[in-house]
């Protein structure tokens, strides 16, 4: 087990190398001045001299990429060029809203789609099975923003019960910012719920097939005993790999729920900082992202083995 | 009163009759076996009594167990008999165990779901029976996980959940079919010995005459559904009446007669022949090690002879077979075709590729669904310089065909289409229809019913007259080895033991390990072929 951990992390480890390297290469050394680009065909030489000093740009792109990296690893992102104000302050804001609301969206949806998708397993082709099935088709083809719409048209508007926008902070204490939560973390975890759920079925029922399977059966479990004994635990590599995907999805894709519920999150800072052409941002939430996305992967890496002894012992 | 006693059992399943009008009696302590080809129904029997048939069958008749009909009973009361009263072994071990989980969990599993003791004992017992069963914990941990185990000793483990809480009924359904002969025979040896101490009845569901006649007390034979024939194994042995019986024993022992080999002219030499691979590393700055498949073997192999291969699994077989085939390149040693090397540096010689062809196990999965048979006869004419026109491809497809017993307007057909024993014979059109100069046979008859296979078994000694075949008929069954070859190689870890003339070394073995083989093979009993060859 230590020996498969160690092996994932050096992966981990060279991915971040790699992406950082093919991230410093698309957005600074591809062709054309950051500075010229950030500041439109029209700046003046002398203001275009200013900000690649700013930028650091007057150095080699060895020395600016392990600038860029140097700074990072110590919490130095830079500073926003239309902000004016560290990246890195601009990111930990908003990832206090974003980081939350993925993690509490995706146990919503784990805990929606396990009980439905085990539920459809264990009665398939019967009236439950086609209803969760009917429920998660709509899920499916619904965008969550309309889901989000109707959240805010239901519970802020018609029923007191949520407001209909905004993040009230984490200062006034966590159950307040957990309940400004609520309803963007629902509109997120509707979908990723019907896709999860889907997963869930279909390994299920390829696992009810399985030899294994009837061998439980002969020792005298029931139909429900062998499904949840032997059947859901063997069914989790799959839907594992699928709540690492939305994981990160809902990390960085959550822009037109943060739009309808106008949350301060990451989606709108890359969404704002792409239209002011502010690239230091953009560099530092990709990386950041890109961070988040394979430590999910580790993450993911790990549970696996966890689930499945074969994987600890292989190479 | 019998242990078990079926009477006049039939099954539906969506208006398809599997079973008819099935009766069957066990007694404690006996071994029934029911055996016969595929789709008879021995299988559904099994399940059958285990009340595990498929959803949507529908059952008549009677299942009295221990006098207690199981058609009359709750799902519920099922699940209390299921393991407790009745206990059953399944044919794949490999895929039989949850990978997940750990034998001594799933060996509990069974004490523990029928509450017959509480958990520390249930452990306790646990361990008594892996004992019982040839895994010692001081060897086999209850901690190991499945993977961690080979083939024979899973099936032990299967066994293990079955008997853990003595079982008045054993159901045994293919228990040794996926295993290799030395470990089939003390598996076989494990399930007498438990039958004799515990008492136990034994439903034996087995397609090999041979495993049949050497455990069974009473034999059933059935074929579509229906019991054909029935009776105490000896006399029915000696008076066998229906003549499917007859055909299935005769087939099970087919002989047939090969032609005279030609004059010796080498075709096929290999020498010092090594192919390693290198294992995963024990820890992480470790030298890594090495497994030697293929162990310096040497061999040739003339033209016009029939040249078997027998081992057991993970003996190298397989691994020479690819070697020749240049799919795999050596590490050391030279394999010549004609003369000419298989490989030319590290990549395969088209030149030799050309005359070698090969026809795999598995009739269902070595055919793409989505090409018409005569697409993929002439696969292997893209091996030619100069590939045939049109005309002479139709005209080669049909000959072909012809040749192997099928019409040429099956050229238009799926593979789907056609049954396992038919998709076999596709394949050996397929590597005829380049003339090679050699063609391999990998366990070619080994997944087919005897009677198919003695019919490609005799359509190979045809082949054998009219196109001078020169094989290499790789096995793991002796008997089909015995007759289909002229001289056999034995193999064992990586090595060539012994080789010779094949009735030399089946009569005369001179390794100790070919006398382990053959001892353990089954056999049929001569009465049977001297009463059925009339």
């Amino acid at each position: 087990m230590l020996r498969y951990t160690l092996k994932r992390l050096m992966s981990l480890v060279i991915s971040l190398v790699v992406s950082s390297v093919v991230i410093f290469a698309v957005i600074e050394v591809a062709p054309g001045d950051p500075a010229s680009f950030m500041l439109g065909v029209n700046a003046q030489e002398d203001t275009l001299a200013a900000l690649r000093a700013e930028l650091g740009l007057d150095v080699s792109k060895f020395d600016r990429y392990l600038n860029w990296i140097g700074g990072m690893l110590v919490g130095d992102f830079g500073t926003s060029y239309t902000y004016r104000t560290p990246v890195s302050q601009m990111i930990a804001d908003r990832l206090w809203v974003s980081l939350p609301l993925a993690l509490y969206a995706l146990a919503l949806s784990t805990m929606i789609a396990f009980p439905a998708g085990i539920y459809a397993a264990a009665r398939r082709g019967k009236p439950g099975d086609l209803a969760v099935m009917g429920a998660t088709q709509l899920g499916i083809a619904v965008p969550n923003f309309w889901f989000a719409m109707m959240l805010v048209l239901i519970f802020a508007i018609n029923l007191p019960w949520f407001n209909a926008g905004g993040f009230a902070g984490w200062e006034s204490g966590l159950w307040v910012g957990l309940h400004s939560l609520t309803l963007p973390a629902i509109a997120l975890a509707l979908p990723q719920a019907a896709i999860l759920a889907r997963v869930m079925r279909s390994a299920l029922l390829d696992i009810l097939g399985e030899d294994y399977m009837r061998t439980a059966r002969a020792k005298g479990l029931s139909r429900r005993q062998a499904l949840w004994r032997h059947g859901v635990r063997n069914a989790l590599i799959p839907v594992l790999t699928i709540i690492g995907l939305q994981f990160s999805f809902l990390l960085a894709g959550s822009i037109i729920i943060e739009q309808v519920f106008y949350l301060p999150g990451l989606g709108r800072l890359v969404f704002q900082a792409i239209s002011a052409r502010d690239l230091i941002v953009v560099e530092s939430v990709v990386m950041l992202l890109v961070f988040a996305v394979i430590t999910v992967n580790f993450l993911v890496d790990l549970a696996y083995a966890a689930v499945d002894p074969r994987l600890r012992s292989r190479t | 009163m019998s242990l078990l006693q079926i009477t006049n059992l039939s099954v539906e399943i969506e208006d398809r009759p599997i079973l008819e009008q099935i009766n069957l009696s066990i007694d404690s302590g006996q071994i029934v076996a029911v055996t016969g080809e595929s789709g008879s129904g021995k299988s559904m029997t099994a399940l059958a009594v285990m009340q595990l048939l498929p959803s949507g069958s529908v059952q008549k008749g009677e299942i009295d167990l221990n006098g207690q009909n199981l058609l009359g009973l709750s799902e519920a009361q099922m699940c209390n008999l299921r393991g407790a009263a009745v206990g059953m072994v399944f044919q794949e071990p490999m895929t039989a165990l949850n990978p997940v989980k750990t034998i001594g969990d799933q060996v509990a599993e069974t004490i523990l779901i029928h509450k017959a003791t509480s958990p520390d004992k249930a452990y306790e017992k646990t361990r008594d029976v892996l004992i019982r069963v040839g895994l010692p914990p001081d060897r086999f941990p209850l901690s190991r996980y499945p993977h961690e185990l080979s083939g024979g000793q899973r099936q032990r483990v299967v066994i293990a959940m079955a008997i853990a809480l003595r079982p008045k009924l054993l159901i045994a359904d293919e228990p040794t079919t996926a295993l290799d002969v030395t470990t089939q025979a003390q598996i076989l040896g494990l399930l007498k010995g438990l039958v004799k101490e515990y008492g136990m009845g034994l439903l034996m569901i087995t397609h090999d005459l041979a495993v049949v006649a050497d455990l069974a007390d009473r034999i059933v034979v059935m074929r579509n559904g229906i019991v054909v024939e029935e009776g105490e194994t000896q006399h029915l042995l000696s008076n066998m009446k229906h003549p499917y019986t007859r055909m299935l024993f005769e087939a099970s022992g087919h002989q047939v007669e090969l032609p005279k080999t030609p004059k010796p002219r080498v075709l096929l030499e290999v020498a010092d022949v090594v192919r390693e691979y290198r294992l995963p590393r024990g820890r992480l700055f470790e030298n890594p090690k090495h497994h030697r498949a293929v162990d310096s073997v040497s061999f040739t192999l003339n033209s016009g002879e029939r040249l078997g291969l027998v081992g057991e699994s993970g003996c190298g077989k397989s691994t020479l077979t690819r070697a020749i085939l240049g799919l795999e390149d050596v590490q050391s040693g030279q394999i010549r075709l004609d003369g000419q090397p298989v490989f030319t540096g590290h990549k395969p010689n088209l030149e030799v590729r050309r005359k070698l062809q090969v026809v795999f196990q598995d009739p269902f999965g070595s055919f793409n669904p989505r090409h018409r048979v005569g697409r993929l006869i002439t696969e292997p004419l893209h091996l030619l310089e100069t590939p045939p026109t049109q005309a002479e491809r139709h005209h080669r497809v049909a000959e072909m065909l012809t040749a192997v017993g099928l019409n040429p307007d099956d050229a238009g057909k799926y593979i789907h289409e056609f049954s396992g024993g038919q998709r076999q014979r596709i394949a050996i059109a397929r590597a005829l229809i380049i003339r090679p100069e050699l063609i391999l046979f990998d366990e070619a008859v080994s997944a087919l019913d005897v009677s198919v296979r003695a019919q490609i078994l005799d359509l190979l000694a045809k082949l054998c007259r009219e196109y001078h075949l020169t094989y290499l008929f790789i096995s793991h069954d002796l008997s089909v080895v015995r007759t289909i070859t002229d001289r056999v190689m034995v193999m064992r870890a990586g090595r060539i033991v012994e080789q010779g003339k094949t009735e030399h070394v089946f009569s005369d073995p001179q390794h100790a390990y070919t006398r382990e083989l053959i001892a353990a093979s089954p056999r049929l009993p001569e009465i049977k072929l001297a009463k059925t060859s009339y």
